[in-house]
């Protein structure tokens, strides 16, 4: 098999899955639309924190505050304007707030910027809650509500987006800029990149994406308050989606994502009390076994079989 | 600043008096500084301290005070037995230390969930509590409650030990010298894997004892740890990493200023404290004792 029926063959797929995700709701149960729209949200976010974070090798830890950011832009919004330019000032809220973290981190090396980043969500957090509860005197909000097919379509569109704006990014310069920066910083700048530019804008183009995911699943959720919207847990699981399925290329990501979504969601139907200590025995098996994540592995074997 | 300003205010010191030292003896600084390990399940080994003691009371009356005994060493080992199987099998399994430190985050928080699940399925999602030297005494003019007073003394007390022990001590010693330089402290002869297996059994003996002081004055329950580890890791970045005075430095800062904030709008007193930690990750990232 030469490479150009693997490349074509790899393109007939990615048409035949979106084929398949598009038509899907005229021949299944409602029930699988709404457990996969929550797959397709966190392979949204595990993909737009890859876009980032893999080639750069600066661990954000903030995916639940741009999310939240997103979730909030539609509470405040979304009776005042149509839906999709709700979802667009979702991300570009997410984006503007994405451009000001990144200024403000801009000295920030390695693992400080992880925990920054971790620090910020408890910052942002508390802020909206003393805000809800001190200026607009509440605590939550509510949110328009949409069917649940809507938002499957909404979300689906935008994870297209997202993986579209991952794989073409990675195939061009810019992906050989981010992933010089990842290399070595100082190096980058020596050959002229301009290193301040390009990690202030991808990490916020990150954040976008981020943002618009978050306008669109706050509707399913009808109810947001700052503890949902900017909940911790939500920081750490596209890191380690990511990491289960390999961040090396685009479709590591997507596979981790859907697996371990899958996964957890079986979980907790089957051991509602034991969910929590599963998932935390599957993360450390992933981190302690799958360095390279399943994507890694798969290489492995066809390597030495 | 009237009378009754003056006398809110004492109120605020007062009530802040414990955790701006508990801040201190909390300090991550061990597991991160030393061990490289950013344990987020920091603060469940606190809660396990926590309920630990709460149970000794509750089945065999024994006295927390004496729990602190049984605590420590039921965490160091707990810590110990964590470090020796999954972290030094990431050390050795990662190329570098950056790719071990977020490795080990990960983990660690893998162990948050499991350790909150198996407290939740132990102990029950309840909030727990029970009343201990629950009466009034005077100090210097103030009011205190018994417990908070013996509490207070005895933070002092494992502080001043433990500040003791790492300046005076042979391992204290080895432990400066292996997180001022690890490969400098193989050369001279120092077990660098088993002061970093130490480290980390101290962080969790620390939050251990920690959190079987604060059972004593307030309400327990599986999911309390969360707030401590923010704590802990604000005062470690105050601090700077495997500064240990800089842990002292941190949590009087934090202490001081959160008690001045909550005087001033006490709604504020976190997003205060996040900021100074973002302000001071953004101004002095090598935390503010360094050079």
């Amino acid at each position: 098999m030469d490479n150009k029926t693997a490349f074509s063959k790899k393109w007939l797929f990615a048409f035949l899955l979106i084929l398949i995700l598009a038509t899907l709701p005229f021949y299944t149960h409602p029930y699988l639309i709404v457990s996969i729209t929550s797959i397709l949200m966190y392979v949204c976010l595990t993909v737009s924190w890859v876009i980032f974070c893999a080639p750069t090798r600066y661990m954000s830890l903030a995916t639940a505050t741009f999310f939240g950011v997103g979730m909030y832009t539609s509470g405040v919004l979304g009776e005042l304007l149509p839906f999709p330019v709700v979802v667009a000032c979702g991300g570009i809220t997410s984006f503007l707030i994405g451009l000001l973290t990144g200024f403000i981190c801009l000295r920030l090396r390695g693992f400080y910027f992880a925990i920054f980043t971790f620090g910020l969500n408890e910052l942002v957090r508390h802020s909206v809650l003393w805000w809800e509860a001190n200026v607009a005197g509440t605590v939550g909000r509510w949110v328009i509500i949409l069917e649940s097919l809507t938002i499957y379509y909404y979300m689906l569109i935008i994870v297209l987006l997202t993986v579209l704006v991952a794989y073409f990014l990675k195939r061009s310069r810019f992906g050989l800029i981010l992933y010089s920066i990842g290399e070595s910083e100082e190096a980058a700048a020596h050959i002229g990149i301009n290193v301040t530019r390009y990690r202030i804008i991808f990490f916020a183009v990150s954040c976008f994406f981020m943002g618009m995911a978050g306008a669109v699943m706050a509707t399913k959720w009808a109810y947001i308050d700052p503890r949902i919207a900017f909940n911790p847990v939500l920081n750490f699981t596209p890191v380690l989606m990511a990491l289960f399925g390999g961040v090396g290329d685009i479709y590591g990501p997507i596979l981790g994502a859907g697996l371990l979504t899958l996964i957890s969601e079986l979980l907790l139907s089957r051991f509602p009390y034991y969910y929590m200590l599963l998932y935390g025995i599957i993360f450390i098996v992933i981190i302690s076994f799958l360095p390279e994540g399943l994507v890694g592995l798969a290489k492995k074997w066809q390597k030495n079989p | 600043m009237d009378s009754l300003d003056a006398r809110t205010f004492g109120n605020q010191i007062r009530k802040n008096m414990i955790k701006l030292v508990l801040d201190v003896i909390m300090g991550l600084n061990l597991q991160y500084g030393v061990a490289r390990v950013l344990n987020v399940s920091h603060g469940e080994f606190v809660m396990v301290g926590a309920f630990i003691t709460f149970w000794a009371y509750k089945l065999f009356g024994i006295n927390p005070l004496v729990s602190l005994a049984i605590c420590g060493p039921m965490l160091f080992i707990i810590g110990l037995f964590t470090y020796r199987t999954l972290f030094q099998y990431l050390r050795k399994s990662s190329h570098s230390v950056d790719v071990f430190e977020g490795r080990s985050m990960l983990a660690s928080f893998g162990m948050l969930y499991m350790i909150q699940n198996i407290a939740l399925l132990w102990w029950g999602p309840n909030v727990k509590a029970y009343t201990f030297l629950n009466y009034p005494v005077k100090l210097f003019g103030l009011t205190l409650e018994a417990n908070r007073l013996v509490a207070l003394i005895f933070t002092l007390v494992v502080v001043l030990v433990f500040y003791m022990f790492i300046l005076h001590s042979n391992i204290g010693k080895a432990i400066r010298a292996a997180a001022q330089n690890e490969k400098s402290a193989q050369l001279l002869g120092i077990n660098v894997q088993a002061v970093l297996a130490l480290c980390f059994g101290l962080g969790a003996l620390l939050a251990g004892l920690a959190g079987s002081i604060i059972s004593m004055m307030q309400e327990i329950t599986p999911v309390m740890g969360f707030p401590y580890l923010i704590i802990a890791l604000i005062v470690l970045v105050l601090g700077g990493a495997g500064n240990i005075l800089g842990s002292l430095v941190g949590g009087l800062i934090l202490g001081g200023v959160t008690t001045v904030v909550m005087y001033w709008e006490p709604g504020l007193s976190l997003v205060v404290s996040y900021a100074i930690f973002a302000l001071i990750l953004i101004i002095r990232p090598q935390g503010v004792l360094a050079r």
